[in-house]
């Protein structure tokens, strides 16, 4: 019996109503079923990190984790037909146009934060920056590479410095909202007790917001990182590639990512491998700062 | 009382004249090592209106909640001790909760209302009844009963959420009796409310009482002399370190007010009217 | 010099004084320049659509309209259109959204509705976080060597008896539509599972509590109460993870195919607007590089759409609940 009997008698004498679990009626089943399902459906999703992670570590490992390791982090890539070789200057290549990146895009960033959390949170400006930001955060990241081309590529030709300027593009939002974010987290009673011993907005700012801040705002800005040392698209056509170490900014460069979409489709094994290697090394530099973001993220005790 | 006396203390069982829906016998409710009520003898009569007051953290909240197994939703909530309706010990092993909750309906501290139109709101559980009736006819009669029929049958298709807080109040208490549920528990559903509100719905709950027997959890001891048939009073006890409820007295409202037998009662009123 | 009004009154021994005016000017410069990194973020998107737009203008007076309903990229004799990259974009799209949207609220439900405990789920949030952090390039790899020969022999089979059926129609003899979808609902799943946890967090316990108490089963709780208060906040997932699919590169580029063509069938390779500008641009003459822009500019345009009624559907939910709770 599964329906409450309805008869609007007022004087209606309750039956005794029977209580214990159906598991064979609809209700029970359906609700079964369903939990069943959603079981499946979370270790099934998942299935293609382990199967990454696997093939990582098993293809990617062999030669990282094996005799030739200084080898493959150092040494040039191999041509054709060539044995050997390795990452070194995509790793370089890598490391340098985050750096980049990183060295534009968290400034502004931050100082924009400053603006729209703390000096006009609710004007015009500050209404419409937030806005494009989050729009920004779905910005094709190929369309910050076409952008670049556009505007430094035709002038100046490839180079580390076009690469750079592609992902501070794609920094940018990520640093702006996270370190807004962190700012107003900062309770507004600190704030108010700096601004009642006289502060000026200025010192309040350096003094209290940002030191307090901090740790949300490197989070943001980690994890920006995490994600400009694995983008390729913004670098195809403003890096570019290159297959020696880089010797000025102005020059093409070698990354990481480039060298695996370069590399996986080649037909020589020696090369695949190589691929499935950096991927590894990728994704450890990837993970390294997203460990990073998460222990500033760690609310102190 | 002494503290020694007061960590021992056993309320006299409380026996009703007339039926009982729901016989309630707690030995212990424990939330994980935490002890939270004890040794409380609780009868919940047919057709009365059984209010619960006591000092705040004294589990008269948790008693409620564990007559439809609401406490359920908490991982680490933990009853010994006996619920009884209508022969059958609603904790026993195949008692299903689920169907426990559609016999025994409750209504909440906080208006609560779904986000969907009105009409859905009272609709809700007679749709998950699958009532075959006229539904029009039922959420009217509900809404009716529960003295907001007046106020939004223009507008039944507004959001649940648009009324006003004593009107959404109203509003889950008419989802809660719709169904003609057996017995409806109110947690203290007048803590959100104004005077006005308040009132009326306190109206509500004695004309409630000829089809439905009610428990009441109030932290407004005037609102128990004033609609309570039966009060239980519970206490809380801090000598052990813990602060674990208890009942201490429990009768005719009339009498636990003009006449309590417990020294702590007597205290407890006193202080609350004075 | 400011001139400090209190000067002559109250205690004459007092440490405190004005702001001197190196401070005062610290503060206005500090102000304008955090003003002035604001605007740049204006600037930045106005500045993008600009140079795309002016790059693009060139190819807009060459092709016009015929640009859009196009179908084929002949470079040699400057004959372009993007009907069939403007196609594979939205079916690869939203074959990513079927899925990935499925599996992101099936894994919201799962974090969110107590079936696991906290510290499991947190667990397990960081694993869903991983899978968006692993590189699309990584992705790329891995559908070449391990999701492209796993789903082939079922895709053989499929064809080789419901080739009548217009998604089975053809074979699946590498890259294709099929696996590049499935990759990028890997891909957009932890945006659409974030998202949505995040709508049914906001939902107040006292809703969840009314549920049960009306006596609902947990699931009769999720589909008939959760849900529905979720459901704005749900639709701005996935439109936001629908968002992120258009404009995603390098796994697709891989994994797709890159041929200019127009099929329902999952096995047929195809090619999306930003493949087609991850694999032509780098050996692009100038009069391909205008077609590639003009490209670029209907990937921007559509990609900002997207985005901006998806933002616009999460603020709503935002303010629903704020002005409600």
């Amino acid at each position: 019996m599964s329906n409450i009997d309805l008869v609007a008698s007022s004087d209606m004498e309750f039956t005794r109503p029977n209580l214990e679990r159906q598991l064979l009626e609809g209700r029970a089943i359906k609700n079964n079923v369903l939990t069943i399902l959603t079981w499946g459906t979370a270790i099934l999703a998942s299935v293609p990190l382990l199967s990454v992670m696997y093939m990582l570590l098993v293809r990617g490992g062999t030669r990282l984790f094996g005799a030739d390791f200084a080898e493959v982090l150092t040494a040039l890539p191999p041509a054709g037909f060539e044995m050997g070789g390795g990452i070194g200057p995509a790793i370089v290549g890598t490391l340098l146009m985050v750096a980049i990146a990183s060295a534009i895009s968290v400034p502004f960033g931050i100082l924009a934060a400053i603006y729209l959390a703390m000096l006009e949170p609710k004007g015009k400006l500050a209404t419409t920056a937030r806005f494009l930001a989050k729009v920004l955060t779905g910005f094709p990241s190929i369309l910050a590479g076409v952008f670049v081309y556009a505007v430094l590529v035709i002038s100046f030709g490839y180079s580390a410095l076009a690469g750079g300027v592609a992902l501070a593009v794609l920094m940018l939002p990520t640093v702006v909202l996270a370190a807004e974010e962190a700012i107003k987290q900062v309770p507004q009673r600190m704030k108010d007790a700096a601004y009642g011993i006289g502060c000026t907005r200025t010192q309040v700012i350096w003094k209290v917001v940002l030191p307090t801040g901090l740790p949300g705002i490197l989070t943001g800005v980690m994890l920006a990182i995490a994600g400009a040392a694995g983008e390729s698209a913004p670098l195809l056509f403003t890096a570019l590639f290159s297959n020696y170490f880089i010797s000025e900014l102005m020059e093409p460069t070698a990354s990481l990512s480039i060298l695996i979409y370069n590399f996986s489709g080649m037909p020589f094994e020696n090369q695949i491998e190589l691929a499935w290697t950096a991927s590894l090394v990728l994704v450890l530099i990837v993970l390294v700062f997203n460990i990073l973001a998460r222990l500033f993220g760690q609310p102190k005790v | 009382m002494t503290m020694a006396a007061e960590a021992n203390f056993v309320a006299d069982p409380f026996t009703p004249e007339g039926d009982t829906v729901i016989d309630c016998k707690v030995d212990k409710i424990f939330y994980g090592d935490f002890l939270a009520v004890r040794d409380s003898v609780v009868p919940i009569e047919k057709n009365k209106i059984t209010a619960f007051i006591g000092p705040s953290g004294c589990g008269k909240s948790t008693v409620l909640r564990s007559l439809n197994r609401m406490n359920d939703l908490i991982n680490v909530f933990r009853f010994e001790g006996s619920v009884m309706y209508h022969g059958q010990d609603i904790y026993a092993k195949k008692v299903d909760p689920v169907v426990v909750r559609r016999y025994i309906g409750m209504v909440f501290q906080q208006p609560n209302p779904f986000s969907m139109s009105i009409f859905d709101n009272v609709a809700f559980g007679l749709r998950l009844n699958k009532y075959k009736g006229d539904l029009e006819e039922k959420v009217q009669k509900a809404l009716e009963r529960a003295a907001l029929w007046n106020e939004v049958k223009d507008k039944l298709k507004n959001s649940g959420l648009s009324l006003s807080g004593g009107q959404q109040q109203r509003l889950c208490i008419a989802r809660a009796i719709a169904t003609e549920p057996d017995v409806l528990l109110m947690d203290e559903p007048c803590s959100a409310l104004d005077p006005i509100a308040t009132r009326q719905v306190e109206e509500l709950m004695l004309d409630l009482r000829s089809r439905f027997s009610v428990a009441l959890v109030t932290h407004n001891m005037q609102q128990a002399t004033r609609v309570g048939d039966t009060t239980a009073f519970f206490s809380v006890d801090i000598s052990k370190g813990g602060r674990t409820g208890y009942l201490v007295e429990m009768g005719p409202t009339a009498q636990v007010f003009d006449d309590p037998q417990q020294q702590l009662t007597k205290d407890y009123v006193a202080g609350e009217f004075s | 010099m400011a001139i400090n009004p209190f000067a002559n009154s109250g205690n004459s021994g007092s440490i405190t004084r004005p702001p001197s005016s190196a401070e005062r000017a610290t503060d206005s410069i500090f102000r304008a320049v955090a003003y002035v990194c604001a605007l740049l973020i204006i600037v930045l998107v106005a500045f993008i659509l600009w140079e795309i737009g002016k790059k693009a203008v060139p190819a807009m007076a060459d092709h016009g309209l015929g640009f859009w309903v196009g179908t084929t990229w002949d470079t040699n004799n400057g004959v372009f259109g993007v009907l069939p990259e403007i196609w594979g974009t939205l079916y690869s799209s939203l074959l990513a959204l079927l899925v990935g949207g499925v599996f992101g609220i099936a894994i919201a439900i799962f974090l969110t509705q107590d079936f696991i405990h906290d510290r499991v789920a947190s667990t397990f949030r960081t694993i869903v976080e991983l899978l968006a952090a692993i590189p699309s390039v990584v992705y790329g790899l891995w559908g070449i060597y391990v999701l492209i020969p796993m789903i082939r022999p079922g895709a053989e089979w499929l064809h080789a008896h419901f080739s009548w059926f217009p998604l089975f129609g053809s074979d699946l003899s590498g890259p294709g539509m099929a696996p590049a979808a499935l990759v990028l609902a890997i891909m957009i799943l932890p945006t659409v599972a974030a998202i949505s946890v995040d709508a049914f967090r906001r939902i107040p316990y006292k809703v969840k509590e009314a549920a049960y108490g009306m006596g609902t089963t947990k699931w009769e709780a999720i589909l008939k109460v959760m849900l529905p208060t979720a459901s704005s906040g749900i639709l701005a997932a996935l439109v936001l993870g629908f968002g992120r699919a258009l404009g995603e590169t390098m796994a697709l580029a891989m994994l797709i195919g890159n041929s200019n063509q127009i099929s329902l069938s999952l096995f047929a390779p195809a090619n999306t607007l930003a493949s087609l500008l991850a694999s032509n641009f780098p050996e692009a003459g100038p009069i391909e590089v205008q077609a590639l822009m003009y490209a670029a500019l209907v990937l921007l345009l559509i990609t900002f759409a997207v985005n901006i009624i998806g933002l616009g559907i999460q603020q709503y939910t935002m303010r629903k609940f704020e002005g409600k709770a």
